[in-house]
């Protein structure tokens, strides 16, 4: 009894943990590129993979198809690692907001931020505010519109210096909707300027149409923001103990928050502006990624990159498999598995704070 | 260490929580900063911490201005210990001590041998190192605080800023806590709730009303009865305790003590 009262976590082994989810994150790779309404074996597939590595590549023997090598290469590759780097950005975002506003139930979907993401993305597309930068102007519209949310969400939800939690998840509620009456409207409105991205794949995300080139971008920015959080990190941990706790402490409180606000924003954008919004990904991540590890960020923030990778590959996989040969959007996924997560959160909060 | 604050005005909004407020800290000494609830104290140490930033006024610590200094030095040369105590995520006593090393640490470095031997010695200084595993937030509040003084001492700063950090808990624990910074010979600034405690610990008062300094000196000068009444409006009975040489203060309710026998006791 008094054993179970006084919990006593053992000091997780990084090393152990990292390793294993590396080791899953490639197989995953692996089969997840097989699955599909055209399934190709691991096997095949791994063939098709080292064929294409210069040094070895020659001698792999040539025994697959050259559909299956369409399929594995043109399609599913792409979209697989598409959704690792959309996960880990989701997850990694979820972590900056959550230290942000020093609440574990902050995450880009909840709080609004794809949503404004969206709306601000098809606003640019419709006026083309930003075509000038050509492939990026899409990304950069989204970038803006979720530094616009998470300051709007943020400052509204600060009394006195502390963030209110009811105030900012209402607030949050509040703009999501506001956001997607915007996208609603205008891709209703002005339907044929917008093309592939129709009003659906704003709200429900998917990663359907995953091409190479998608990648880059994302990829990009969460390798930098990455590095920028884990160079940061003891600065995020403080952060936790409050403001005052952590100016005392040596951290300069306005330039690493209006930094987070700048990685997460970032993170979001770019993620939804090739994914559409895939919620709740930001929230589940990290808090089970905290049960794993415990609530320092050098361990969280790499642990929670590979799971968010890990979980979005396979709910995409799911949301390809479980209506086949037709596809479900992978956000109405997440939302299904993400949302009773939320709910059991917010209760399990409730009782802590009692 | 000596801190030196002139002036310093600062207001949330409309009234200001502290007016023209000058103190000065030197080496070695235990001041402390007594006064109702509300008369500004937490507001003065927040501005004194770097948690607020003052509308007016100058602070200085070692002759250098506080406020153009880089949040990491000042870290380095004051340690708050403060009410704030709640996280919102599990770190275990080891890891919020060792929060207290951040103020050593450049972005690219990381932790040594070195510092986690600091962090050992400042748990072992509290008698907790069988703790040093568990989670922070199932600790008791007494724990807590003895968790954010290990912190301090891994801070390795010779001034400390006690925002009244014992206000929540059991007089043992209170008691402890300053004997534990008092054996710490360091230089102490700290909020205190309670007079007796005040009497016990502190070389120097200063009285704060309304956001104002209202009298300032040692405990014998500043604690006498008619101070007391005139600032938190209770009558009371101050007498030099024979057994700890301090001043002793019993706070005496409306029924008992009839105005001659009070007046006896002035």
């Amino acid at each position: 009894m008094e054993q179970k009262h006084h919990f006593r976590r053992g000091e997780p082994n990084m090393r152990l943990i990292l390793c294993a989810l590396t080791v899953l994150a490639l197989i995953t790779l692996i089969v997840a590129t097989g699955l599909g309404p055209v399934s190709v074996s691991p096997g095949t597939t791994i063939r098709i993979l080292l064929s294409r590595i210069p040094a070895i590549g020659s001698g792999v023997a040539h025994t697959w198809q050259a559909l299956d090598e369409n399929i594995v290469l043109g399609l599913r590759l792409p979209r697989v690692c598409l959704g690792m780097v959309v996960g880990a950005s989701l997850a990694v975002c979820g972590v900056t907001m959550q230290a942000l506003v020093r609440n574990n139930l902050a995450d880009p979907f909840i709080l609004g931020v794809s949503n404004g993401a969206a709306a601000f993305a098809t606003l640019g597309m419709l006026f083309g505010a930003f075509s000038f930068l050509g492939v990026y102007s899409l990304s950069i519209s989204a970038f803006l519109g979720s530094a616009v949310t998470i300051l709007f969400v943020y400052t509204i939800s600060r009394v006195r210096g502390h963030i209110h939690i009811t105030q900012l998840l209402l607030s949050g509620v509040a703009v999501s909707m506001i956001m997607d009456g915007v996208t609603s409207i205008i891709t209703l409105s002005a339907p044929n300027a917008l093309g592939l991205h129709n009003a659906e794949f704003w709200m429900s995300g998917s990663l359907a149409g995953a091409r190479w080139a998608y990648l880059t971008l994302p990829l990009a920015v969460l390798v930098i923001c990455m590095a920028v959080l884990m160079v940061n990190y003891r600065g995020l941990n403080l952060l936790l103990l409050g403001e005052e706790s952590a100016g005392a402490l040596g951290v300069n409180v306005r330039r690493l928050q209006k930094l987070l606000v700048l990685v997460a924003s970032l993170m979001a954008g770019v993620t939804i502006a090739v994914s559409g919004s895939i919620g709740f990904v930001g929230l589940m991540v990290p808090h089970f990624t905290r049960m794993l590890v415990g609530g320092d960020h050098k361990k969280v923030l790499p642990t929670s990159a590979l799971l968010g990778g890990i979980l979005v590959v396979w709910v995409d996989v799911a949301a390809r498999l479980v209506i086949a040969p037709e596809e479900l959007p992978v956000g109405i996924l997440t939302a299904v598995i993400g949302g009773p997560v939320f709910i059991w959160m917010l209760k399990k909060s409730h009782r802590e704070t009692q | 260490m000596r801190l030196q604050v002139e002036d310093l005005t600062y207001s949330y909004g409309e009234k200001e929580a502290a007016d023209h407020v000058s103190l000065q800290v030197d080496a070695g000494e235990f001041v402390g900063l007594i006064g109702p609830n509300g008369s500004g104290k937490s507001t003065v140490l927040k501005n004194v911490y770097r948690g607020l930033r003052p509308d007016s006024g100058k602070i200085t610590l070692d002759g250098e201005d506080l406020l153009s200094m880089p949040y990491r030095k000042s870290a380095r040369k004051m340690a708050v210990v403060g009410q704030e105590n709640e996280v919102p995520f599990d770190f275990t006593v080891e890891e919020m001590v060792a929060m207290g090393r951040a103020p050593h640490k450049r972005l690219f470095d990381v932790d040594t041998p070195r510092d986690r031997q600091i962090v050992r010695n400042a748990l072992e200084h509290l008698g907790m190192e069988q703790l040093a595993h568990r989670n922070y937030r199932r600790l008791s509040g007494g724990e807590k605080q003895r968790v954010l003084i290990a912190r301090a001492i891994a801070q390795e700063s010779d001034f400390f800023v006690l925002d009244e950090p014992t206000n929540h808990l059991d007089v043992s624990y209170q008691m402890q806590i300053f004997d534990f910074i008092k054996r710490l010979k360091v230089t102490v600034l700290s909020a205190i709730h309670d007079l007796n405690m005040a009497a016990l610990y502190c070389d120097r008062l200063y009285v704060l009303s309304q956001g104002r300094v209202v009298m300032e000196g040692i405990p014998e000068q500043v604690l006498t009865p008619e101070n007391i009444y005139h600032v938190y409006g209770v009558r009371s009975c101050v007498e030099k305790h024979p057994i700890t040489g301090k001043l002793s203060i019993s706070f005496l309710p409306a029924g008992i003590g009839a105005s001659s026998f009070w007046e006896e006791c002035i």
